[in-house]
């Protein structure tokens, strides 16, 4: 699987800027985007592998039950996440953590998840509408395409006059200004689109003509088991097969993610519907730190996939075109002293109280839980302070 | 409340309808009071349902509150969630209780988790309506009680009408509920009249009901299980035992306090419902009786429930589902202590 060839690629393995075919109508979303933007990019890439890395080391000290490392597919997080506006709503898997830093979610809050103190870790409203991580694998492609079947709905009934309503949602937005017009973003895997939940994402997304794009990061592996064995066909040819524009390009090229991204995300808010980006990349470390990659895939596999890495490539491109040893120095050093402010506070996380197991479980005060919680915290105190 | 716009300014307050009826206006009406209620389900636009119970409502509300979706039940479910994300209080129809479990991932793992698991800042009100149980003589998975799945889940509420009434009332109640509540409709009652009084204040959504007054025994159950309770109570009531009986009504949580006061009266307790019995309702109702009023009891809590088999083929169905005459073999069971 590791000579495919995407379709699309504006950045080569070797940090080259070549536009060729189809990639070239590509060219001016990145002629449009200034220096600032196109260095945001790095730092997003390389803050993202430094926490990636600190966090597996913390899991391998005994701070945290698992790790899921995303080391190698920062490129196809970050290009599509910056293309997202602000007012889209992106739906992760869990191995999104390139993608969740650009819309502004602390990364402890991915830790305080994985150490066991919470299931979610972060309110989406208040974090750049970043949904929360969900384990099940592709079950929340149906909660990314209920969502856009609401924003179709409701710039419909912005278009109609207004019934009683309990006003949990009010815009005046206009329908047609499509700048403004909200979008989704549901990321998953290639294992995922194994899943009855992705076919039936797609069948509500292109039934309904949803403002969403899917974007399938193909790693290649499902835990141990290769892409071959998911699908015998390039996991862009689902989208096509129902009724979805879907294309495959290069998921370690940050530059082509964006941009395709971008055009995707235009398409999507402007009323033609759902699309699908297959962003061909590679898991370079393993599916968590429960499993050992040495065991079902071969060091030559790997060390082609190195080659591709997405932070090397598109620093040379940087430095071709100006970028100094400065920046690169500058970044570096954000990087280490964000891996040791995560390192500081993911150990002086408290444990949470023995509450959290009740509340919550309904928004709607309920007699099992209120008894449960009471009997539990007389037993608790029936111990006394010596316990 | 704003459920009385169902029967029309100038109609009667007070009307006889089948229970089918009833859910209509009941849906109707909170439609109407709040625009962000979505009806969406297999069949439920023109066709108005397999059972009719969305009739007309497309007509009226037109396709973007009325959805007829595509035939997926994980789809559907999976969606609601992601529109009660946008702020759309979602009314899901599954078609018949057998085909639920397509759905049951989306249910159990996401629908009933996602509030916990976003620390309380997501709420989502939605309703699942389940036709459920025997009766009609149908086909397999189109006569089965899969209650018992759910209520087994933290994180849901479950309730289920027995009355046109209360299936008037309590659709809109769980509607406006800002927790997922699963709502399972008796549907072989669902063509029998009842008195619906669209003016009667609703019980609330998850409070037990004595259905009818007695000394001697307490008879228990949900849905229609509730009829054959009624008339096993006549009976009774002719061979000299007075019976009361309670309809559950709400399944998750469970109102104890009207069971616990009916047992401490009468010292004798029988459980019915058409589910298998093997980790049931009725089971659990033994069990915390039993820890409740055990100095009450004259006699072991007994359970009348579908044999621990699968729902068999329909011309078996009155020999496998409780009826008159095993209710009245517990309560005989029960009066020998």
């Amino acid at each position: 699987m590791s000579d495919d060839v995407p379709a699309l690629q504006l950045l080569a393995p070797d940090g080259t800027f070549r536009a060729r075919g189809a990639s070239e109508e590509f060219v001016p979303y990145i002629e449009a985007l200034d220096d600032e933007m196109l260095r945001a990019f790095y730092r997003d890439m390389s803050l993202t592998r430094a926490f990636d890395i600190e966090a597996t080391n913390l899991q391998r000290q005994g701070e945290m039950a698992l790790w899921v490392p995303s080391h190698g597919q920062e490129a196809a997080q970050v290009g599509s996440a910056r293309a997202a506006r602000p007012q889209d709503h992106l739906f992760p898997s869990y191995r999104e953590h390139a993608a969740a830093m650009v819309r502004g979610v602390d990364p402890v809050d991915i830790i305080r998840m994985l150490r066991g103190l919470t299931h979610g870790g972060w309110n989406p409203a208040a974090h750049g509408n970043f949904h929360i991580y969900t384990l099940v694998i592709g079950s929340h492609a149906l909660h990314a395409t209920g969502y856009a079947m609401g924003i179709l709905f409701d710039n419909e009934l912005r278009a109609t006059p207004a019934r009683k309503s309990t006003g949990t949602k009010s815009s005046t937005k206009a329908v047609n200004a499509s700048d403004d017009n909200e979008a989704v973003i549901a990321y998953f895997g290639d294992g995922a689109t194994s899943q009855g939940d992705v076919a039936e994402a797609f069948v509500f997304a292109a039934s309904y003509r949803t403002p969403q794009v899917f974007f399938v990061q193909n790693n290649h592996w499902a835990i141990s088991v290769p892409v071959s064995v998911q699908s015998r066909t390039p996991l862009y040819l689902r989208g096509t097969g129902y009724g979805i524009p879907s294309v495959q390009i290069d998921g370690n090229d940050v530059l082509v993610s964006y941009a395709v991204s971008t055009k995707a995300l235009t398409a999507a808010r402007s009323g033609e519907g759902p699309q699908l980006i297959e962003a061909l990349t590679y898991r370079m470390g393993a599916h968590t730190t429960s499993d050992d990659p040495t065991k079902y895939r071969s060091h030559e596999e790997h060390e082609s996939w190195a080659k591709r890495d997405p932070i090397t490539r598109y620093e040379k491109w940087l430095r071709s075109r100006g970028a100094d040893d400065a920046f690169f120095a500058e970044i570096a050093a954000e990087a280490g002293d964000l891996a040791a402010d995560i390192r500081r506070r993911t150990l002086a996380l408290q444990d949470p109280v023995s509450d959290t197991i009740f509340d919550h479980v309904y928004s709607e005060p309920h007699p099992v839980m209120s008894e449960q919680k009471q009997w539990l915290t007389e037993y608790s105190e029936s111990f006394g302070d010596a316990s | 409340m704003s459920g009385a716009t169902g029967a029309g300014a100038t109609a009667a307050r007070v009307t006889e309808l089948p229970m089918a009826k009833a859910l209509n206006a009941g849906l109707r009406a909170a439609m109407a009071a709040d625009d962000r209620v979505l009806l969406m389900g297999e069949d439920i636009g023109p066709l108005g349902g397999v059972f009719r119970i969305t009739e007309g409502l497309q007509a009226e509300f037109g396709a973007r509150r009325v959805l007829d979706t595509p035939l997926a039940e994980s789809g559907i479910v999976g969606t609601a969630i992601g529109l009660a994300m946008r702020g759309f209080r979602p009314v899901c129809e599954i078609q018949f209780d057998g085909f639920i479990f397509p759905g049951f991932d989306q249910i159990t793992s996401q629908l009933a988790k996602l509030t916990a698991r976003h620390e309380g800042t997501l709420t989502l009100p939605i309703v699942i309506r389940v036709p459920y149980g025997g009766h009609i003589g149908a086909v397999e998975h189109h006569q089965e009680s899969p209650e018992a799945y759910f209520a087994h889940t933290p994180g849901l509420r479950l309730v289920s009408p027995s009355t046109p009434n209360d299936a008037y009332w309590m659709i809109q109640e769980a509607i406006r509920s800002n927790d997922p509540v699963m709502f399972f409709e008796p549907k072989s009652r669902y063509w029998p009249k009842g008195t619906v009084d669209f003016d009667a204040p609703a019980a609330p959504l998850h409070a037990s009901r004595v259905a009818r007054a007695g000394t001697d025994v307490t008879l228990l159950g949900h849905g229609a299980m509730v009829s054959v309770l009624l008339q096993a109570a006549d009976v009774a009531e002719s061979e000299g035992t007075s019976a009361e009986v309670i309809d559950l009504r709400s399944l998750s949580p469970i109102d104890y306090q009207p069971i616990l006061d009916s047992v401490h009266k009468t010292g004798r307790l029988v459980v019915a419902s058409e589910a298998p019995g093997f980790v049931s309702i009725p089971s659990e109702i033994a069990a915390t009786v039993t820890e409740k009023a055990f100095y009450s009891l004259e006699a072991p809590v007994l359970r009348v429930t579908g044999f621990d088999a699968p729902f068999p083929p329909a011309r078996l169905e009155s020999t496998y589902l409780p009826d008159v005459d095993r209710v009245l073999d517990a309560v005989d069971r029960a009066l020998v202590y």
